[in-house]
C-alpha cells in the first residue's frame, strides 16, 4: 500500500469546517491592541505634518506612530517594508501613520481622525507603450535576463510568408485572497512571537531579525493556517512590520489586519502588461520568427518586472526569436507576485497570437501548435527533462470533442447566443529550493514529521504526510505532521509551485534515513524516540542539465450573448503533464481553482489605474469582480501519467499555477471563434464585446431564412 | 467607531419623534448599504432610528386588486411572493437580479429604494464628490466612469442609481408611500428619485424625517406581461451596466399599454416616456421597438468610457419588449 497517489482528504479539514483552525488575527492575547494604518491620499510627495491630537483624544486610542517618531528600523532589503521611516510618499495608499487602539473600531475612528499635511508633487501613473522613461532591465527580479535574441527575428519576420503583428493589453490584477493580510505580534521579555498570514515564515523571521536587530533564535513566526495568498503573501508585508513595531512601542500584543480596501495599494498587484507579438511563419505553419515585446510598470521604490515574455523562450521552435521587457517606473503602488507571474499574462498574449496565426494560415490551432513543437528548449538549447505538450493537446482535443470544430468563426448559434470553442497551451517552470525537515519515530509507533512548510489552503500538509508515510512505509494515520512555524526545520516559501517538491524532497530524505535507522534498530525505542534530519542544500539547488517545465492544454467553450455582449463559459477543460500527481483530490482542487482564476482573468477581473488620483477605484470585492459561482461552469482537470527522472525524489513538477496559464487565451480564442471579433484587451466585459460585435456590422446571429 | 445614539421605534410616531429629536439621524432598515457607508465614513449619523420593529413587513392585497408592499418586506420575500410573481413578474425578476441571496434576505423594500450610488468616488472619502461633499468636485467625470450615467447627468454628478427593484417599480407605475410629520403622501415611483442637477446630494424627493412605509403596485398593471433584464460584468452579484423593465399589453394588434424604464443609465430609474408615446397605438414590431428605443436614447450624452451603454440599453429594450409580445402578435 502506498499513501502517495491516494486521494487523501485534507488533514486539517475538520478543524477548518468547525472553526477551530486559528488564523493570524485570531489570537486573543491578554491586553491585545489593534492597529490601523493611515494611507497617503496623494500620489507623490512628502508628509510635512501629522496632527494626531484629534485621534489621541478619542476613547480607546493608545498611540499614533508617525514617520518622524516611529521606532527606527534597519533596511529590510525590500523597500515596501520601510514603513514610517521617512516622510516620502512614493504612491497613493502608502502608509503614513499607524493608530494603535484597544479595539478595531477605535483604531478605525482614530485613523480617520489623523490629519496629514503633504507637500504634493506632480505624478505620472499612466503606462503606455513607448513611454519615454521605459528601460530594459538587465535581470528580471533576479532570475531571467531582460532581453534575449536568437538569430534575426526582425529579418525573418520581414521575409515570412505569413505574418501576425498584434498588440494585447492585460490590466492590473489583484490577488485578493479571502483572508486579508494580518499579523499579531507579541513581545514576551526578549522574545518576539508573531502570528502572520504568510506563504513562508522562515523568510518572515529573517526579515524581522534584520529590521529589528534581533537574533533569529529570539523570534518565532507562526502561520499555521492561511486563507490563500496567490503570491501576495510570498514576501513579508507591511502588516507584520507594523504589528511588530506597534507591539514593541506599546509593550502589548498588537494585531494589524489590512482592510480589503487597502490591499490593492499595499500588498502588490499583477502589473498591467502591454504586449506586442510578431509571429512569422511559412505556409506550413512553421514559425520562422517570434518576437514578444512587453511593456509594464513598477513603482518608484522597487523594481518588480512582470516577466511576461519569458514563456515565449520555452514554447515554440522558432529559429529566430526576440523577447524583451521594458519597464517604466511610475508613481504607482509596487507590483508583486501573483499566481503564474509572467506566464499568466505572457501566455495569454502568445497563445492568442498563435490563434491569430492559425487563422491567418487557415489551419487548426491545435495542429499549428503541434507543428511548432521544439526538440530542445529554444532559448537555452537544453534538452527537456520531459515535455508532453503534444500529448496534452491531443488528449484534451479527444476529451473535449475538438474534432469537427467549425474551421471558420461565427458558425454556430443557440438562439441569441453565439457559440465558439478555443484552445491554448500552458507552461510553467519546475522550481525547487533547498529545505530542511526532521522525522521522528516515537515509542507508541507513531511518527512526527516537521518542516516549516506553509499550507495556504493547497493541502500541503496532507501531501507531505503522504510523502512521509510512503518513505516510512507506514499507514498515513501513523504520521503526524507539523508545519507553519519558524521554530520547525527551515523551509522555503509556498510559491513558484515549488513547495511540494522542495519540502517533499527533504521530508522524503529525512524519513528515508529514519526508516534505515529503524531497520537497523533492535529492541524498544528510547522514550524520546529516534530522530533524523535532512537538508537538501546543495542537492535540490544543483544546476540541472535539463530544461524542466510542466505543460498543459486548455479547451474552452463559450456562449456570447449577442444582445448584451455577455460571455458565459459553458465548458472548461484542462489536461496537464506535470510529473507525478501525488494526491489527485488536492491536485484537482489546485487545477480547478487556478482555471477559475484564469476564467476571471479572461472575463471579469481587472482594475483601472486612476490617472488623477493614482490608485485603483475597484478597491473592494463588489467593484473588483472575481467570478461568482454562476460564472463557473463544469470545469474538468485531467492529467497524463508523466514519469520524469530528472526532477526530485517524489517526481512532481508543481501544480499550483499552471492552471491559470493559458485559460484566459483559451476563453478569448473561443470568443473570437464564436463572434469573429478579435478582442485584444482583457477582461472581455460586455462593454468591449458588444462594441466589438457592433463594429462588425453583424451584431446578432444570422437569422435562418424562411422555410 | 464614532459613537451614535440608537433608538428602536415601535410605532411610526415614535420613529418620527426620534428622528426629529436627533438632527443628523438616519432610519435603519436592513442596513446592507447604510452600515457599509458608515464604515467607509460616507455616512456619519448621530443616531440610528431602528424601524425594523414597525408593522410594515406584510404584502397585502387590497380590495381594488392593487398590492401593498410594506417597506420592511425583505427583498427575498418580495421576490418570492406568489402574487408578485404572478401579477408583476418584472418586479420579482428585478429583485432577484440584484445583490446576493444573503443581502436580499436582509435588505428591505424601503431600503432598496434609498440605497446610494456605488460610484467609487462617492465611496472614497479621500476623493472629491459633489454628492458626498457638495462643491468638492467630481472625480468620476474625468476618471473611471464606465458604469456611470449617460442620461440626465449634470456637470456636478454623473452617478447612476444602483437599484434593480426601483427600475421595475418605475415601469409598473408603482407608487411610494411616505409618512411624515405632515401626514401621509404618495409619490409615483418614477418620480421618487431625482436627477442630480445642482444638488446631487439629494437622491430622492423624500423630505427630512419622512419614512417610506409602503410601495403600492397598481391594479391596472396586475397580470400584464412584464419582464426585467439586466446586463452585468458577471453572472451574479454585480450592479447593472444597463437594465430594462417593461410592461406591454397588446390589443387588436396594437400596443394598448406600455411602460418602460431603464436602469443604470441615470441618477434615477429612467422612465422612457418618449419611447412609450411612440409605441402606444402602434403595431408591436421589432422595428417599432428599435425606433422607440432610439428616440428615447437620443438624449444620451455618453462620456469617454460609457458610450457602450446606449446600444446596450437599446438592445435590452428591444429584446425585452419583443419577448412580451403575445405569440400570435409576433411579427
Amino acid at each position: 500500500m502506498t499513501a502517495l497517489g491516494a486521494p487523501a482528504e485534507r488533514l486539517e479539514g475538520p478543524e477548518k469546517v468547525t472553526g477551530a483552525a486559528r488564523y493570524a488575527a485570531e489570537h486573543p492575547l491578554a491586553g491585545r491592541l489593534f492597529a490601523r494604518p493611515v494611507p497617503a491620499t496623494v500620489a507623490r510627495g512628502r508628509v510635512t505634518g501629522v496632527d494626531v491630537s484629534a485621534a489621541l483624544a478619542l476613547p480607546g486610542v493608545v498611540a499614533v506612530l508617525m514617520p518622524d517618531d516611529a521606532p527606527r528600523l534597519a533596511e529590510p532589503g525590500d523597500p515596501t517594508l520601510t514603513v514610517l521611516q521617512n516622510p516620502d510618499v512614493p504612491h497613493r495608499g502608502w502608509f503614513v501613520a499607524l493608530v494603535v487602539a484597544d479595539s478595531p473600531e477605535a483604531a478605525r475612528a482614530g485613523a480617520d481622525a489623523v490629519h496629514v499635511e503633504y507637500a504634493e508633487e506632480s505624478h505620472d501613473v499612466t503606462l503606455r507603450a513607448g513611454h519615454p522613461r521605459a528601460y530594459v532591465p538587465e535581470e528580471l527580479n533576479g532570475t531571467y535576463p531582460g532581453e534575449r535574441r536568437q538569430g534575426d527575428a526582425e529579418g525573418a519576420f520581414a521575409a515570412a510568408a505569413v505574418r501576425v503583428d498584434v498588440g494585447y493589453r492585460v490590466p492590473p490584477l489583484h490577488n485578493h485572497p479571502m483572508e486579508p493580510h494580518a499579523s499579531t505580534a507579541h513581545w514576551d521579555g526578549e522574545r518576539l512571537t508573531v502570528h502572520t498570514s504568510s506563504q513562508g515564515t522562515t523568510a518572515v523571521r529573517t526579515t524581522l531579525a534584520r529590521m529589528f536587530g534581533l537574533a533569529e533564535e529570539r523570534i518565532t513566526v507562526v502561520a499555521e493556517h492561511v486563507g490563500g495568498g496567490f503570491g501576495s503573501k510570498g514576501t513579508p508585508r507591511p502588516d507584520v512590520v507594523l504589528a511588530t513595531m506597534a507591539s514593541w512601542h506599546t509593550g502589548r500584543p498588537v494585531t494589524v489586519v489590512l482592510p480589503r480596501r487597502m490591499m490593492p495599494t499595499s500588498v502588490g498587484h499583477r502589473a498591467p502588461t502591454l504586449h506586442r507579438l510578431r509571429l512569422g511563419a511559412d505556409r506550413d505553419g512553421r514559425l520562422t520568427s517570434l518576437t514578444h515585446d512587453v511593456t509594464t510598470h513598477t513603482s518608484r521604490i522597487k523594481e518588480f518586472v512582470e516577466y511576461a515574455a519569458v514563456p515565449a523562450r520555452v514554447m515554440y521552435a522558432a529559429p529566430n526569436q526576440h523577447t524583451v521587457h521594458r519597464v517604466v517606473r511610475l508613481d504607482v503602488p509596487t507590483p508583486s507576485w501573483m499566481r503564474a507571474p509572467g506566464e499568466a499574462p505572457g501566455m495569454y498574449a502568445l497563445e492568442s497570437a498563435m490563434d491569430e496565426l492559425a487563422d491567418a494560415l487557415g489551419m487548426d490551432p491545435v495542429e499549428v501548435r503541434i507543428r511548432n513543437e521544439p526538440d530542445a528548449e529554444p532559448d537555452s538549447g537544453k534538452p527537456f527533462s520531459s515535455r508532453h505538450l503534444v500529448e496534452c493537446l491531443r488528449e484534451g482535443a479527444r476529451r473535449f470533442g475538438w474534432e469537427g470544430r467549425a474551421p471558420v468563426p461565427r458558425a454556430r448559434a443557440d438562439g441569441p447566443w453565439l457559440l465558439g470553442t478555443g484552445v491554448a497551451a500552458a507552461t510553467y517552470p519546475v522550481q525547487v529550493y533547498p529545505s530542511a525537515a526532521a522525522a521522528q519515530a516515537l515509542p507508541d509507533g507513531s511518527f512526527l514529521v516537521e518542516v516549516n512548510a506553509a499550507d495556504i489552503g493547497t493541502g500541503a500538509r496532507t501531501v507531505l504526510a503522504q510523502i512521509a508515510a510512503d518513505a516510512l512505509d507506514v499507514p498515513l494515520e501513523r504520521v503526524r505532521i507539523r508545519v507553519g512555524s519558524s521554530d520547525l526545520p527551515a523551509a522555503p516559501l509556498a510559491g513558484g509551485s515549488s513547495g511540494t517538491a522542495s519540502w517533499g524532497w527533504a521530508v522524503h530524505e529525512a524519513c528515508g534515513r529514519l526508516a534505515a535507522r529503524l531497520a537497523a534498530h533492535r529492541g524498544p525505542l528510547p522514550e524520546q524516540g529516534l530522530r533524523e534530519r535532512a537538508d537538501t542544500e546543495g542537492t535540490a539547488d544543483a544546476e540541472s542539465a535539463f530544461a524542466r517545465h510542466a505543460f498543459g492544454a486548455h479547451f474552452a467553450k463559450v456562449a456570447v450573448d449577442s444582445v448584451t455582449g455577455e460571455v458565459r463559459v459553458r465548458r472548461l477543460l484542462g489536461v496537464y503533464a506535470a510529473g507525478r500527481v501525488l494526491n489527485p483530490r488536492t491536485a484537482r482542487s489546485q487545477f480547478v481553482g487556478a482555471m477559475t482564476m484564469g476564467l476571471g482573468m479572461a472575463l471579469t477581473e481587472g482594475s483601472t489605474m486612476d490617472a488623477a488620483f493614482g490608485d485603483f477605484p475597484e478597491a473592494d470585492l463588489a467593484g473588483y469582480h472575481v467570478p461568482a459561482h454562476a460564472d463557473v461552469p463544469d470545469i474538468e482537470a485531467h492529467w497524463i501519467d508523466e514519469h520524469d527522472p530528472h526532477l526530485n525524489p517524489v517526481g512532481g513538477k508543481g501544480i499550483g499555477e499552471i492552471g491559470i496559464v493559458g485559460t484566459a487565451a483559451a476563453v478569448g480564442n473561443a470568443v473570437h471563434h464564436a463572434t469573429g471579433v478579435r478582442l485584444r484587451e482583457l477582461p472581455l466585459t460586455p462593454d468591449r464585446v458588444l462594441t466589438g460585435l457592433l463594429e462588425t456590422g453583424r451584431p446578432g446571429p444570422d437569422r435562418p431564412g424562411p422555410g | 467607531m464614532e459613537s451614535f445614539a440608537y433608538v428602536r421605534a415601535d410605532s411610526l410616531a415614535e420613529a418620527a419623534e426620534a428622528f426629529a429629536a436627533h438632527p443628523g439621524a438616519r432610519y435603519l432598515g436592513g442596513g446592507t448599504n447604510l452600515v457599509d457607508l458608515m464604515k467607509l465614513g460616507v455616512e456619519r449619523p448621530t443616531a440610528l432610528v431602528d424601524v425594523t420593529r414597525l408593522p410594515l413587513d406584510r404584502v397585502t392585497e387590497l380590495p381594488d386588486g392593487s398590492l401593498r408592499i410594506g417597506a420592511l418586506v425583505r427583498n427575498s420575500d418580495l421576490a418570492a411572493h406568489p402574487r408578485v410573481r404572478d401579477g408583476w413578474p418584472a418586479l420579482s425578476q428585478a429583485v432577484l437580479a440584484g445583490a446576493s441571496g444573503q443581502l436580499r434576505n436582509a435588505a428591505t423594500t424601503g431600503g432598496n429604494l434609498l440605497q446610494r450610488t456605488r460610484c467609487p468616488y462617492f465611496q472614497d472619502v479621500s476623493k472629491p464628490c459633489n454628492k458626498r461633499r457638495p462643491g468638492s468636485g467630481c472625480g468620476a467625470r474625468e476618471g473611471v466612469h464606465r458604469d456611470h450615467a449617460v442620461l440626465g447627468a449634470s456637470e456636478q454628478c454623473i452617478a447612476a442609481h444602483p437599484s434593480d427593484m426601483a427600475v421595475a417599480l418605475a415601469a409598473l407605475d408603482a407608487e411610494v408611500e411616505l409618512y411624515g410629520t405632515a401626514g401621509v403622501r404618495r409619490v409615483a415611483a418614477a418620480d421618487f428619485h431625482r436627477l442630480p442637477g445642482a444638488h446631487p446630494e439629494r437622491d430622492t424627493v423624500i423630505e427630512p424625517g419622512e419614512l417610506v412605509t409602503a410601495v403600492l403596485l397598481p391594479a391596472a398593471s396586475a397580470g400584464a406581461p412584464s419582464a426585467y433584464r439586466k446586463a452585468r460584468d458577471r453572472a451574479s452579484y454585480a450592479f447593472a451596466l444597463a437594465s430594462v423593465a417593461a410592461v406591454l399589453e397588446v390589443a387588436d394588434g396594437v400596443v394598448a399599454h406600455v411602460g418602460i424604464a431603464f436602469g443604470a443609465l441615470a441618477h434615477r430609474p429612467w422612465r422612457a416616456r418618449l419611447a412609450e408615446e411612440a409605441l402606444l397605438g402602434a403595431a408591436p414590431t421589432r422595428a417599432a421597438f428599435e425606433r422607440a428605443a432610439d428616440l428615447e436614447l437620443a438624449a444620451a450624452r455618453p462620456l469617454r468610457d460609457n458610450a457602450y451603454k446606449v446600444p446596450l440599453a437599446r438592445n435590452l429594450a428591444v429584446d425585452v419588449l419583443s419577448r412580451l409580445v403575445p405569440d400570435q402578435e409576433d411579427s
